[in-house]
């Protein structure tokens, strides 16, 4: 619905406004003169005309002329289907909107679960971190930015689409793993990010079915997400290795698993190959029976696709554990250039070097990971490892 | 929407007779484009900012100060007034403004002043 008014009056702050009080007049209305045989109908209706009255009290009809001949024209939707049938990409439009460019990124992270997911300006606040009065300051100045620096409210054209559709992706992503990695402070007042995300990831795939990299992104969480309940024990990280596959979601991985198979056919991109390798993963019963050959190839499209360091790292292990340890190292160390200052490049060589039995060289890698990693489960996982080396 | 685009760029970069050339091309190129989709308003090269005078008025006092109002390495050296349709429009213009490659353009949609018709 919100959707549908910033369709016409091409302002997301003017229709928000209009659709909270369309709302309130129907609260106050319906108890007493009955609800309208198409309720959604007429607060669309309502909005429009409301809205009608906030663009002439503004009195810029110059450029909002268009606008008002648009509204004019336009006729209520005898019924919902009817409505969003007419519109049937106001929220691909939205989408597109809240993750444009000229935004910062926690902006578009905040007006994407702002208007989209549909939160409410206080759980995202919580969601992040932040006081409920910076999250409100974000949003309004975002939504500031995006009528005054007249930001489209439209799907790009096709030369700008695949660009600016990955920028979309990203953003979803970036909020699934905000909500995928370990938490501190109070969960139980959290929205579940990750699953906000994973809405998120249906909504585009929904929009845009054919796209191979939108359901590769869908599968990509719903696959990692599967795992949720495997990966901590009590506060702390369990390796997939180490993981009870029992816990793992099997509906989940299903579902992951069909979209991945449709989104790696043909030229695959960057989040279709990383869903693959997580259904990989996935179709083992047991981390011995992972088909490390397949993972390895996987790896290699994925940094011919995607060259940073990170993904080279994966690559590297993939390699040990497909062609060897000795196969393995030998890129991982080529990588210490790029990597020296990342704790997860240092706990590779450490399991690496532990594993083809060379202890002290071992503890030197967990040494130099204790001073590259962060605080919380990830710190204490390195600390118990050096322990456990510890002669 | 009209826009301004603010050119910045390092003023006294060493530059060979060619790369002058290459420079202008693209600025004509960008002026012929412009003009002949109709989203050229206007637009100056300015003089470097050693030329500048800043002026303030204190206390009904006219004060003068030599140069540009704030020293950065990067300085304001020209700017376009642009008509275009949206954001994106204004962003693939800004992108086709030479200044863009080497030094960078700033794009302000200009302030629509209510009741100002």
């Amino acid at each position: 619905m919100l959707a549908i008014l910033v369709r016409i009056t091409g302002d997301l702050g003017l229709a928000e406004e209009v659709v909270q009080e369309a709302l309130v007049v129907a609260l106050t209305r319906w108890p007493t003169a009955g609800v309208p045989d198409d309720p959604r109908a007429w607060v669309i209706t309502t909005a429009r005309n409301l809205a009608i009255d906030r663009i002439r009290r503004r009195r810029r009809f110059d450029e909002r002329s268009r606008v008002l001949g648009e509204l004019a024209s336009l006729r209520a939707p005898a019924n919902p289907e009817e409505a969003m049938g007419a519109y049937p990409d106001e929220r691909l439009r939205l989408l597109f909107t809240c993750c444009h460019p000229a935004l910062d990124a926690p902006s578009r992270v905040a007006l994407t679960l702002r208007t989209v997911g549909g939160l409410t300006s206080d759980e995202i606040a919580r969601a992040f971190l932040v006081s409920r009065t910076t999250m409100q300051q974000r949003l309004v100045r975002a939504k500031k930015k995006i009528a005054a620096a007249g930001i489209p409210y439209a799907v790009p054209d096709p030369a700008h689409l695949e660009e600016r559709l990955s920028g979309v992706l990203a953003v979803v992503y970036l909020i699934f793993n905000e909500g995928y990695g370990p938490t501190a402070g109070d969960e139980g007042l959290r929205v579940d990010l990750a699953e906000e995300a994973i809405h998120l990831g249906r909504v585009l795939h929904g929009l845009r079915p054919d796209n191979r990299e939108v359901a590769g992104l869908l599968a990509l969480m719903l696959l990692q997400h599967a795992r949720r309940d495997a990966r901590f024990h009590d506060g702390e990280v369990v390796l997939l290795e180490e993981q009870d596959r029992s816990q793992w979601d099997g509906a989940a991985i299903a579902e992951g698993r069909r979209l991945a198979a449709f989104g790696v056919e043909g030229r695959p991109g960057p989040y279709a190959l990383q869903a693959a390798i997580a259904a990989v993963h996935a179709e083992a019963t047991t981390y011995e029976a992972t088909d490390w050959a397949q993972i390895e190839l996987l790896y290699r499209h994925l940094r011919a696709r995607v060259p940073s360091p990170v993904v080279a790292l994966n690559h590297a292990v993939a390699i040990a554990m497909a062609h060897g340890d000795a196969a393995g190292l030998a890129v991982l160390e080529s990588l210490e250039g790029e990597l020296a200052g990342h704790h997860l490049f240092h706990c590779a060589r450490g399991a690496l070097w532990m594993r083809s039995g060379s202890p002290e060289r071992a503890r030197e890698a967990y040494a130099s990971a204790l001073e590259t990693v962060g605080n919380g489960p990830e710190r204490r996982f390195v600390e118990r490892r050096l322990a456990a080396l510890a002669v | 929407m009209q826009y301004v685009a603010l050119i910045y760029d390092v003023e006294d970069r060493p530059q060979s007779p060619e790369d002058f050339e290459a420079m202008m091309g693209g600025y004509f190129a960008f002026n012929d484009h412009t003009r002949q989709e109709g989203s050229l308003l206007g637009g100056e090269a300015l003089e470097p900012t050693s030329t500048a005078t800043t002026v303030r008025v204190r206390d009904g006092e006219v004060l003068l100060s030599d140069g540009p109002f704030a020293e950065t390495r990067e300085a304001l050296g020209g700017f376009y007034l642009l008509e275009c349709r949206d954001l994106d429009h204004a962003i693939e213009l800004a992108a086709k403004i030479p200044g863009a490659s080497t030094g960078c353009v700033e794009v302000r949609p200009v302030m629509v002043i209510p009741g100002d018709i």
